[in-house]
Formats: structure tokens, sequence, C-alpha cells
């Protein structure tokens, strides 16, 4: 546990917590992009450049805009003075501190997980881009697809609805 | 405790709070970005076990999140685009508000 | 001796950081490569603006700052002094903290970028195993910035400005990042200095740079022209249309904080440049062989300062665009010819040596564009436009 893991797991962790409990909503996209940016780099500190770099280019670059722009369209960003959480609440973070306590009961107690550290493992891009074309082919492929369908299906549930139907 | 440790420990955190913000806000688009903390956490928990466990040079771990980053991706412009319809319909992005079915 | 002065900057860092204790050494390298890239393309920023409003000046027959300074050339230092004691002033319904966090969240990935840029032999910060895509991750994060800057304002030009500017970004980045796939496809490393070493070399005096083969030649052109949209740079300075938006997303910035988007504009102007020029203009070898004698950095910021004055140029002479035609033109121009371009390259790269690839490869990013071009204009009356002077 290095210094540097701590902080930035700190400011994940705290940010991840603002952007759940703000009561402004752009605010709270904001503080989930801090969160993205934070785990970027916890990825960093982990050997996973490429991914790292992925997830700063596919979250902060695209899916934080999405979410902003969402906000903007359904006048979620005017603050009101309801509640901001549903009735009920209690149960949802009651399940949440449950689901915590056991996993990391679980993480702490458990006898499989490796002691020591192993040796930091070196992947390029380049065996990255090798395996993309041939281990992995079939996936990409899928994931070409469901881009592909979630792209058009996107724009056609968005698109405004035309004159005389409901 | 270990480096993996920290990790799992710090990616159970994570999709703990996803998890509350997910069930207990009450707008739409907050519950879209508790479940992308969700998936994140999972996402740590891959590279942390792709960095600290047993893997023989495989780039297995790796390959799970590159694919998991683009369905989430998917995910979050499908998912925004059913509240922006949502919206549209029924003129709010609250989930207590969306009772019926029936449009 | 030319090696040395070639080398002359690595190896005064090396010097440098070789006086301090081993634990420090990551540090002090890191401080010395940042000092230097702030220093020199500040003072490149510095210059530029200057440049720029000269050169305006010139294409539209008036002479442009020239009070201060031999021939008004040091104009930049009054303007900084004045962006520096001006009022510092908030809107009063401003979301403060986001307000004020925007101008920094814009600053720093554009300087971050630059950590990946050879700008000259051994000389990058950092030698990233992804470069290019640890440069795009940094570009993208600004978009987030301009959204901060324009939705904290609360003020309905700014909001507009920042919409467009995120919009037109989003839809430049496509083209962008699919121009230099090309050159990924061709060099198969996403290392900035392994693109930079697969350029070097000669056929017979001319150098072996990509915008010298067919689909280079049209990725350079479609990456310029998305380089110049993704930094907001006229014709394609919708977000900031002063006829029409006041100044778009920082419409209610003063002082310095309107200064560093200045700044940060320009320093994304000249990575984006950076990384054409690694991309497709060879880097920092030399245009010709028989000039290789002369420092490798000064090749680079000759063709850095050539492309600036192509953007000053375009800047001086193309009108803006509607906002409808640049969506347009990314969409339905931009797009598939990045697309087609890839397949020219794939061609280029299977069909090996010989003339019959130079061919095959011209007819393929010459054909579509023709075609595009037509069926893009079919419907518009395009004729020739008569002007009436005021005689």
């Amino acid at each position: 546990m290095s210094p540097v893991f701590i902080i930035l797991a700190l400011v994940t962790f705290m940010a991840a917590a603002a952007a759940m409990t703000l009561r402004h909503l752009v605010h709270c996209a904001l503080a989930m992009a801090v969160s993205f940016v934070g785990l970027a780099a916890i990825y960093l500190q982990l050997n996973a450049q490429f991914v790292g770099f992925a997830q700063v280019l596919v979250y902060v670059g695209a899916v934080a805009i999405l979410i902003v722009f969402a906000i903007l369209l359904t006048r979620s960003g005017e603050v009101s003075n309801d509640s901001i959480v549903a009735p009920g609440w209690v149960w949802g973070v009651g399940m949440a501190v449950v689901i915590f306590a056991v996993i990391g009961w679980a993480v702490l107690n458990s006898p499989g997980l490796p002691v020591e550290a192993a040796e930091a493992p070196e992947v390029t891009v380049r065996q990255i881009g090798n395996d993309l074309m041939t281990r992995y082919v079939v996936p990409l492929e899928v994931v070409g697809c469901l881009l592909t369908a979630a792209l058009i299906g996107a724009v056609v549930i968005a698109l405004r609805d035309r004159e005389g139907e409901p | 405790m270990t480096p993996l440790q920290g990790c799992l420990l710090l990616s159970a955190l994570l999709f703990a709070v996803g998890f509350a913000g997910a069930v207990s806000r009450r707008n739409a688009i907050l519950a879209l970005i508790g479940i992308e903390l969700m998936l994140n956490a999972a996402n740590l928990n891959f590279i942390a076990f792709w960095r600290y466990g047993e893997h023989g040079g495989g780039t297995g771990g790796l390959m799970f999140v590159v694919f998991a980053i683009a369905v989430a991706a998917a995910e979050a412009a499908v998912g925004l685009a059913l509240i922006i319809a949502l919206y549209r319909h029924l003129k709010t992005a609250n989930l207590d508000e969306v009772k019926g079915l029936k449009g | 001796m030319l090696e040395t002065l070639d080398q002359i900057f690595v190896s005064m860092k090396h010097w440098a950081v070789g006086l301090f204790p081993d634990m420090l050494q990551p540090l002090v390298s890191g401080a010395l490569s940042v000092a230097a890239i702030i220093g020199v393309f500040g003072a490149l920023f510095a210059v530029t603006t200057i440049f720029e409003r000269k050169g305006l000046g010139r294409i539209q027959n008036r002479p442009g700052p020239n009070r201060v300074g031999p021939g008004g050339f040091l104009q930049f230092l009054p303007d900084g002094i004045k962006a520096l004691i001006k009022e510092d002033f908030v809107p009063q319904a401003a979301d403060k903290v986001v307000h004020f966090l925007a101008p920094v969240v814009f600053l720093i990935p554009v300087l971050l970028a630059y950590a990946v840029l050879p700008v000259g032999r051994n000389m990058s910060a950092v030698d990233f195993d992804a470069g290019i895509l640890f440069f795009f991750a940094a570009g993208a994060s600004t978009e987030l910035a301009v959204f901060m800057a324009g939705w904290s304002s609360r003020n309905k030009y700014s909001l507009l400005g920042a919409l467009r500017a995120i919009a037109q970004m989003i839809s430049y980045e496509i083209p962008l990042i699919l121009a230099s796939v090309t050159v990924i496809m061709m060099v198969g490393s996403l290392n900035l200095n392994a693109i930079v070493q697969a350029q070097e070399g000669y056929h017979w005096v001319l150098p072996r740079w990509f915008v010298l083969t067919p689909w280079g030649f049209a990725g350079f052109f479609l990456f310029f022209i998305a380089a110049m949209a993704e930094s907001n740079r006229s014709p394609f300075d919708l977000p900031e249309a002063e006829s029409e938006l006041v100044a778009g997303y920082f419409t209610e910035y003063s002082g310095f904080k309107f200064a560093l988007f200045f700044i940060a504009e320009y320093f994304g102007m000249f990575a984006v440049s950076g990384l054409a020029i690694t991309l497709f203009l060879g880097g920092w070898n030399a245009p010709l062989s028989f000039l290789t004698w002369v420092p490798s950095y000064v090749w680079f910021f000759v063709k850095l300062i050539s492309l600036i004055f192509l953007f000053i140029w375009v800047r001086g002479t193309v009108p803006r665009l509607r906002m409808d035609q640049l969506m347009n033109f990314a969409w339905k121009f931009m797009l598939p010819m990045a697309l087609i371009n890839i397949v020219a390259a794939a061609v280029w790269h299977y069909m090996g040596g010989g003339w019959t690839r130079w061919l095959v490869c011209t007819l393929l990013v010459v054909g579509p564009y023709v075609m595009l071009g037509q069926a893009l204009l079919e419907h518009k009356q395009v004729s020739r436009r008569t002007y009436r002077f005021a005689d």
C-alpha cells in the first residue's frame, strides 16, 4: 500500500460519494468525472497504461459529456426543494452497507489471495492489439455490433415523436 | 493489508456507494451514474487481479476491462436516450413518479 | 560537433539532473521538462499573438499593432500586464467554485498533452507506449472544462457557446482520430517516437514523410481541418462567434481567468499542430537529405511555425461557417473521407512496392472526394458570387 495509492483511493472514493450525495445534478456529474479520473490514475499505478488512457478518453470525454447534456435536456439541473432521495432510501443505504460489510469481510479473511505482490506484468500495446485480433476477435466483433446497435437505438429512442403520434 | 486487498476494498467501497446511490436517489440520471460507478468498481477488480494475481503474462484482465468500457459507453448512450424519451413523455426524470406502464 | 549541438539540451538536462542525489532525480528531471515546455511554448505563445495580429492586419490591409517596441513586436508585454491587473469579475449568480475551476481544468490537460510530443531527437518528456492515446485522452478532457465554464456562468450566451463548442469538438474528434489511425496502422505503434522513427530516411533527396503518400496527403488535410475545428479557430470559431454569442463560453470571464482560456486555446493549437507534424510531416526529421546537419529541434519548430502561419492565413481569408454547415461537413464529408482513407492506407500496405499502388491509392482517395463533393453540392445553387463594392 503505497501512499500514492492511498491518496488516489481517497480522492476516488470522496468524489464517488460526492457524486451520489450532492444536491445539484451537474455537480454530481462533475464529481463522477473526478472519480473516473482517479480510477484511471489507479490503473496507471497498476501498470495498465492502455486501459487508464482509454478510461479517460471514454468516461471523461464521452460519458460525462453525455450525462451533462442529459441533465440539461431534462431540466434536472434546476434545484428544487423536494427531497433528493426516493422514499424508502434507508433500505437502499442499509443494503449497500451490508454489501460492503460482506465483501470487506471476505476480502480481509480470504485465504486464497496471493500475499506478496507478484512481478509487475509488462504488457505492450502491440500485445493487446494482437490479442484483440486473434484470441478475442469474436468479442471484438460482438462489441462492434453492440455499439452500432446502441448508436442506432439511442437515436431512435431519443427522436422526437412525429406529429399525430402520441 | 496487501496492495491487492487495498484495491479490492476500494472497489467494494465504490460498488457500495454506487449501489446506495442507484437505489435511493430520485433522479433517473443519478441512478445511471450509480450504475456506472458499480461497473467501474468491477473493472478495478479485474485490473487488480490481473496485476497481482497469477496471470502468466496474459492480457485477460485488461481485455475484460476494455470490453467493459465499450459496453458501459453503449449502456450510457441508450440509458440516457431512454431518460430523455421518458422526460418528453412524462415531463419528469424522477423515478418514483414513473409508475404506470401505459403511455 | 553537430551531434553535440543536436543533443545539447538533452545532455544539459542529464548534467543538471546528475547534480542532485539519486532520490530527487526523477522529480528534478520532471520539473526541468515541465519548465522547458512551459518556457519555450509560452514564449512561442507571446510571439504568435503578435505574429497573428500583424499577419491579420496585412491580410486586411491595415498595419496592425505598431506602437510598442520595434514595429510593434513588443505588444504582447502591455497585453499581458493588462490581463494581470484587470479586475477579476465573477457574476453574482455564477456557481463560484465551478466558475473558478473551469479555466484551470481547461489548461492542465492541454499542458499534459505536451508531455508525449517529441520536439527533437530524444527530446520527449515521457515516452509512453500508448502516447497518442494519452494525447487524445488529454484532449478529450478539455470538453468538460468548456462545459463547466459555460454552465457555471449562468449566462445564456455562455451556455449556448459551450454547447456549440462541445458539439463541434465531439464531431470533429472522430475524423481527427480516424485520420491518425492510418499512420498508426502503417507504423504499428501508438508510440510517437516510433512514429517519427518510421519516417526517417530518404528516397534520393526526398524524405519519407507520410504526407508524401496519397493516403498520408489526404490524412494530413483531414487532420488539419479537424485540428482547426478542435482548437476553435476560424473558420470553425462558432463557439465564440462575436456577432452571435458575444464571446461564447468565456463571456463572463475577465482578467487573468480570461487570459488562461486564451493561453489554453493557443497551447491547444500548438499541441495539435505538433501532433500533425509528428504524424504526417516527419516530426523532427529534416525535409531534404542534405539538410540533416541542422539540429532536429530546429526542424520541429520551423514546421510548427509554418503550420501556425497556415492557421493564421486561413483565419484571415475564409469566412465563418454556419452551424448546420459545420455539422454537415463533419458527418457527411469528413467522416466518410476518413474511413475511405483508412481503406486506401490498407491497400497501400498490401500492394507492396511499385507504381501501381500509387495509382490505385490516388484513385481511391480522389474518386470518393470528387463523388462526395458532387453529391453534397447537388441541390445547392452554387454560383459565382457578385460583390458589390461601395464606390
